[in-house]
């Protein structure tokens, strides 16, 4: 008997029923513990596994776990400061970051995805935070790091964490996308669920020091300067080229991610974020940014992140991520509990600025509704949407689509093959289908 | 009673009266009107320009130990030479283990090496990109030699980056090119002749910046409209998931919450579930948070073997062979695939493992 088959909300025999006197007597003297509690959990399967009634809100009997008061209403509970620096509950422990098996033979160049799927809201936790590494990750002492800035400006300069700590800092929320979210879905469906489809996209808080702070401190040759190349304190050092125009404008040197120091695989103690770029050119482990006339070419914009179109041409330094839109609740590999109401919920965000409305169809994108921005609306962050569906068990096809302020409308599979064929790997922007059929399970397709 | 006992006092009374519901309703106007000023998000967070006692300037020898970066105009290219010839041994001991004798490997990473033709050396663009039958390696990508020198000084080899000479760097990037027939296997490559051989790199006209992708301001390739009824006539899945691959990533109910509006598809797959992994007393904590499970599965060889099999080949009295064999990594006893080595695993962990696969 798997404890999963198991509902809330079943019929269920009280396990007391099912437990001998002794046993029982032993919890009333002694009180629960792991391996009592465990006994009690099996007894409760077992209890639960005569009685397969569907989920129901018009319970037959009473409900145990109201009838029973439940232990923890009748123990002592933990001390203030168990946990110094408190974790998730026991029981989430399947909300995890996942690798996608075969992706790479390499745990230090692979990715691990974000469970959208179980995240709300607009900020992603930090421990949750996808991974991706180009060659493995480091944990830095902040007393040892250093940024250097270097190339067309008046000063070389360098600046401990010290200095950059004094310095005007600044707090905004951007989502961090990688390039190559979605990539595996340009030519056909190859992925379960939105863990692995879309979870290489995160939100945060990032607290830092603007770049364009940094570069008129060392004296930034405005006549000359075209381009920076961020670079990476790591074995890869990892560079990259960004257009001056992004740099003077929203980038940040960030040390703080959700109010807390950036955790090492985000790149700590220090990280560029780039908004609405690639995640790429967030340079994680940040230690030095050159002033330019000339863009690099660098490893990851020639031989990587560069996308290939249909006449065999590499488009290099294509680094917007366009306005894209995804449903978390429901999505691929989710079964629905029963037929009803549901709140239906996503991710909407864009490179070019703010989202402006997110549509949603339940009829594979024949007709549309447009869904409820929650919260804040900010520029190039993750924007919460929710809109309410009743299911009445016939099949459907999900859909959401966003449409950012300027007024670009997220494009379709079909639309998106027109321009750039099924190899380019990077920026898979398409509108994202879930299918569900009548037994409420939900499949990832896509739609023509 | 002095001043010292008291102040500790007073800040707790503070911190709990900070809490208590009762507060004025000062404090919320203030934040309201932060609020709304931060909405408007000026573009200048300070008025300087300028930060006394901040930072330091860079001392040359400072710049010159990081500014190692190579612009395609070969900006910042150290001087130096070596040939594929004095390349050969340097590949074969620090770099054909991962991308094989002659760069073609693939097992480990992307090829490097391979699909060119002395015709794309000629017209400068890569015919086989065309072709998706064929795999794309590096060089039939990567325009610029310069990027292939900047990478292999700055990142490579793979456990020791900026471990090579400029000299062997030029040597390594030369066997390379000899591979794809851009140089001659004797011909040393050096600063004063690379200039020649970018121009015989086999992609160097097969790049393009005309997109919309680079600037924020950037024209879309795509004009989808924001259509709300009849917007097409039919829907037709096209694609869709295999059945054979739903469980390609492992079972799906230990994927999502065992409440809420959803479950994960039961696929019968129970046994990898967290009951029986406590019955199996499969250490799962352990080899979830050391990404183990990313080259192991319990019952199938995915990168590495099954642990099942590991299980069975080894018992108790392998136990300090075995975790030696956990930090080391090593590659042989289940096939060529190395398995890298873990020193970040911490004793316990490791010994867990171990006695859970020799039990």
């Amino acid at each position: 008997m798997k404890k999963d088959k198991l509902r809330q909300g079943r019929i269920r025999k009280a396990p007391e029923s099912f437990l001998d006197a002794d046993f029982l007597n032993t919890i009333k003297k002694e009180g629960l513990n792991e391996e009592r509690r465990s006994f009690l959990r099996k007894a409760f399967l077992a209890a639960g596994a005569a009685t397969a009634a569907p989920l129901s809100s018009a319970l037959a009997a009473d409900d145990p776990n109201i009838v029973n008061i439940p232990e923890w209403s009748k123990t002592l509970g933990n001390p203030v400061g168990t946990n110094p620096y408190g974790l998730p509950s026991k029981y989430e422990r399947n909300v995890i970051r996942r690798e996608s098996p075969g992706l790479s033979p390499v745990p230090q160049a692979s990715v691990a995805f974000t469970p959208l799927q179980s995240t709300f809201g607009i900020v992603t936790a930090s421990g949750l935070h996808f991974e991706r590494h180009h060659q493995g990750w480091v944990d830095i002492d902040p007393s040892r790091h250093r940024l250097m800035i270097n190339g067309l400006v008046k000063n070389p300069k360098v600046y401990t964490m010290d200095d950059l700590m004094r310095l005007p800092s600044v707090s905004r929320f951007h989502f961090i996308e990688c390039g190559a979210n979605t990539a595996m879905e340009w030519g056909r469906v190859a992925l379960p669920t939105v863990q692995y489809t879309h979870g290489m996209l995160s939100g945060s808080e990032w607290t830092g020091v603007l770049l364009s702070t940094l570069l008129e401190d060392a004296g930034i040759d405005m006549k000359q300067a075209k381009y920076i190349m961020a670079e990476g304190a790591d074995g890869s050092s990892e560079n990259r080229t960004i257009n001056i125009e992004n740099a003077m404008d929203d980038v940040i040197v960030a040390y703080g991610q959700n109010g807390e120091m950036i955790r090492p695989e985000q790149g700590y103690p220090l990280r560029l974020v780039v908004p609405g770029v690639q995640g790429v050119s967030s340079v994680k482990w940040l230690r030095r940014i050159e002033v330019g006339d000339k863009p690099w070419g660098a490893k990851d914009e020639t031989s990587g992140y560069s996308d290939l179109m249909p006449d065999g041409k590499l488009r290099m330094y294509t680094s917007i991520q366009e306005a894209k839109s995804v449903i978390t609740t429901p999505s691929g590999g989710q079964q629905l509990i029963d037929k009803g109401y549901y709140n239906v919920t996503g991710l909407a965000w864009s490179g070019r600025g703010r989202i402006k409305r997110v549509d949603v169809s339940v009829d594979g994108g024949k007709s549309w509704r447009t869904a409820r921005l929650d919260s804040v609306v900010l520029p190039k962050a993750l924007t919460r949407f929710n809109i309410d569906w009743v299911w009445d068990g016939s099949p459907a096809i999900l859909q959401s689509r966003a449409i950012d302020e300027t007024g670009f409308v997220q494009p379709t599979y079909t639309q998106l093959r027109e321009v750039r064929g099924t190899r380019s790997v990077y920026h898979n922007n398409a509108i994202q289908s879930w299918r569900v059929d009548e037994k409420g399970w939900v499949y990832n397709v896509q739609v023509g | 009673m002095n001043a010292k006992i008291l102040l500790p006092l007073t800040s707790s009374l503070l911190v709990v009266a900070a809490c208590s519901p009762q507060q004025s309703a000062a404090p919320q106007a203030a934040h309201q009107e932060a609020h709304t000023e931060a909405a408007a998000m000026p573009a200048k967070v300070s008025e300087y320009t300028h930060f006394s006692g901040i930072g330091r300037n860079a001392t040359t020898t400072e710049v010159a130990a990081w500014n190692i970066d190579v612009r395609p105009d070969f900006q910042g290219l150290p001087e130096g030479s070596g040939s594929a010839e004095d390349g050969e041994e340097i590949w074969i001991d620090k770099c054909a283990s991962c991308h094989g004798d002659f760069g073609d490997a693939n097992h480990v990473f992307f090829p490097l090496i391979g699909n060119t033709t002395t015709q794309d050396i000629e017209t400068g663009q890569v015919a086989a990109l065309q072709d998706p039958g064929k795999v794309r390696t590096t060089i039939m990508k990567v325009p610029y030699i310069s990027t292939l020198w900047d990478f292999v000084y700055r990142a490579m080899p793979w456990n020791a980056p900026k471990t090579l000479t400029p000299d062997e760097t030029y040597a390594l990037v030369a066997y390379m090119l000899n591979l794809a027939e851009v140089i001659e296997y004797e011909e040393p490559l050096s600063h004063e002749n690379i200039a020649q051989y970018q121009e015989r790199m086999p992609n160097r006209n097969g790049i393009t910046f005309d997109h919309g992708l680079w600037s924020v301001s950037g024209t879309p390739d795509t004009h989808n409209t924001d259509c709300m009824t009849d917007c097409t006539a039919a829907v037709e899945v096209t694609s869709e998931l295999p059945e054979f691959a739903y469980d390609a990533h492992g079972d799906l109910v230990p994927q999502f919450r065992q409440y809420g509006p959803v479950r994960g598809w039961d696929l019968g797959l129970g046994k990898d579930s967290e009951g029986e992994a406590e019955a199996m007393d499969i250490p799962m904590d352990i080899l979830t948070s050391n990404g183990c499970l990313s080259c192991h599965a319990m019952d199938r060889a995915i990168i590495g073997p099954a642990f099942d099999d590991v299980a069975k080949k080894y018992s108790a009295s392998d136990a300090e062979y075995l975790t030696n064999k956990i930090y080391e990594g090593g590659s042989g006893v289940w096939g060529s695939m190395p398995m890298p080595p873990q020193p970040g695993l911490a004793e316990d962990d490791a010994k867990a493992i171990t006695a859970w696969l020799t039990k």
